[in-house]
């Protein structure tokens, strides 16, 4: 029997706001040392999902658990690190004294010096909040969830805000606290983001998991490349070879999104000698998305599932 | 793998480090309000400025008793306003911005967050008792023996509680940008009628009759007799402040329980 590595978990969780259905009977585990991206568009649950591990509202129905407590315990909160979408921090506090503050909360906590190396904020402890610029805020949000040595760190929509050195620092921060065996949630809107970061990415649409695995296997679920090149091959011929979904010409390239890559490519270089220009792509994770969260493909799982 | 297994055994947290959390919430706390002049300002300078005004620059007739008995007045006027403001209108805001959210996210110890805003509280009500009281003696050269002097701070320190408790209800009710409105409409009508602006002899017979229904007369009625212009009845006093307190924190604690 293998050790049960689940120390967060929604089981058929329901959460209404008045008439507005938010979440309906998800499931949801988070396993130690996992990152965890949660995608989806606004309004699809992802918030409340977080807020329902976190204890701050009770679930209408279904069972939620962290570190197989009651989401309300302060022991299981010793645990983890939060970081939200908007906390106005008190302004006139410093930035160490913030960090000073939150470390008082835990068992074993990092010092603040320890911490304002790993995220970056050396040069700001003496600074007071108001003072900051907002990626700097960001970046003082995060120390404070890491401050506390979480073994899972919350972190919504973490790198709204910051530029991208800043964002790329933040995503180090976080593989390095991975690597230390810490498991992440991770909410965002970037899906760069959840493709440089995660193991696991679960897809979130109108208030139901639409999509669960790897980032691969997300990009496999809509198993489409994209094929550029500069041919007199016409779309009317290509469209018709097996494994392509569309052809479309453009001035004089030609585009084809196929299931097939390596067969549309050897017959496109057999039809055409004088072929130049060739590319083949990989769907990205943010078409896989957009497919994936489009009303018709979701219904479709969903009654699949 | 195992070094992850093993890191299931989580530090236990002590008693000590418990109490160590709830003292750097007060300090926190206080440092915040302290570096704060849009809060500190008001509420230091509003009672000092009326007791300068009324119990020394324009008291006429009996200086020395005119400047005693407004040093009780404006003192509880005074003390009022960090509990009310300090706390009611903190919580309004803080549980609209997403604080106090963050802060029932993090481990904070349950009750290290009202502790630490009664502390903050409490500290300034002291500031604005030893202000006024040295106005009194050096400026209206008011006499207070050590013993009126010690009973008047402990009863306008202490006494700043109920309206902790107060504005703590009020913070549950109100949220947001309105409850400076909202605790200024209970806060400056309720100084007037509790005659702590004029002497409630001064006014009509109707307002005379339902002071006792406020709060802040009960106070001035306790700082009065701590400064030996006292009437009387100090333990019906004090038993209905309590009893205002105990009804204000537990309509706060279910309002907390049920909405957050």
């Amino acid at each position: 029997m293998t050790q049960d590595t689940r120390i967060a978990r929604l089981e058929q969780v329901s959460k209404r706001y008045g008439a507005i259905t938010a979440l309906e009977r998800i499931d949801l585990d988070i396993h130690r040392g996992e990152l965890l991206a949660l995608l989806g568009p606004n309004g699809a649950g992802k918030s409340t999902s977080i807020g329902l591990l976190l204890g701050l509202m009770p679930a209408d129905e279904g069972h939620v658990s962290l570190f197989g407590r009651d989401p309300h315990d302060i022991e299981a909160h010793r645990r983890i690190g939060v970081m939200l979408q908007s906390a106005n921090l008190p302004a006139t506090l410093k930035v160490a004294e913030l960090l000073r503050l939150t470390a008082s909360y835990y068992p074993a906590p990092r010092s603040v010096a320890e911490c304002a190396a790993l995220t970056g904020i050396d040069d700001v402890l003496a600074r007071r909040y108001e003072a900051l610029s907002g990626g700097q805020q960001r970046r003082v949000q995060f120390a404070m969830a890491m401050i506390g040595r979480p073994e899972l760190l919350f972190l919504d929509e973490p790198t709204v805000g910051m530029d991208l050195p800043a964002r790329q620092a933040l995503w180090a921060a976080v593989r390095r606290l991975v690597g230390e065996g810490c498991a992440v949630v991770l909410t965002t809107h970037y899906l760069e983001e959840a493709e440089a970061l995660a193991d696991r990415v679960c897809v979130i649409a109108r208030g139901a998991v639409v999509s669960e695995g790897t980032v691969d296997a997300l990009r496999a679920r809509i198993a489409t490349s994209r094929v550029r090149c500069v041919t007199t091959v016409g779309a009317e011929i290509a469209w018709r070879w097996p494994g392509v979904v569309s052809a479309v010409r453009k001035d004089d390239h030609l585009e084809i999104a196929t299931t097939e890559p390596e067969a549309t490519v050897r017959r496109l270089l057999d039809a055409d000698v004088a072929l130049a220009g060739l590319e083949v792509q990989r769907a990205s994770l943010a078409e896989a998305f957009v497919d994936i969260t489009r009303d018709d493909v979701a219904h479709i799982h969903q009654e699949a599932a | 793998m195992s070094a992850v297994i093993e890191s299931t055994a989580v530090p236990a947290m002590s008693a000590g480090r418990v109490f160590n959390a709830y003292l750097e919430e007060a300090r926190a706390e206080c440092l915040r309000y302290l570096r704060n002049p849009g809060f500190l300002l008001p509420t230091l300078l509003f009672p000092a400025a009326f007791y300068v005004m009324f119990g020394i620059v324009m008291a006429q007739p009996d200086r020395a008793a005119a400047a005693r008995y407004l040093l009780a007045s404006y003192g509880t006027f005074g003390v009022m306003s960090p509990g009310l403001f300090g706390f009611g209108v903190s919580l309004a805001l803080e549980r609209d911005t997403g604080l106090l959210t963050l802060k029932r996210a993090l481990p904070m110890p349950p009750g290290a967050y009202l502790a630490g805003k009664m502390c903050m509280a409490l500290l300034v009500a002291a500031m604005v008792a030893t202000l006024l009281l040295g106005l009194a003696t050096f400026a209206a050269h008011v006499d207070l023996p050590p013993s009126r002097i010690a009973a008047f701070y402990l009863v306008e320190v202490v006494g700043a509680l109920p309206f902790c408790a107060l504005g703590l209800m009020l913070g549950t009710v109100v949220k947001g940008q309105g409850a400076p409105g909202v605790v200024n409409l209970v806060y400056l009508p309720m100084a007037f009628l509790a005659g702590l602006w004029f002497p409630l002899s001064m006014m009509p017979g109707v307002l005379r009759d339902i002071a006792p229904l406020w709060p802040a007369y009960h106070l001035d009625q306790l700082a009065l007799a701590a400064v030996g212009l006292g009437e009387g009845g100090i333990g019906i006093h004090v038993l209905v402040l309590a009893g205002y307190t105990a009804v204000f924190v537990t309509i706060a604690a279910r309002r907390l329980r049920r909405h957050g």
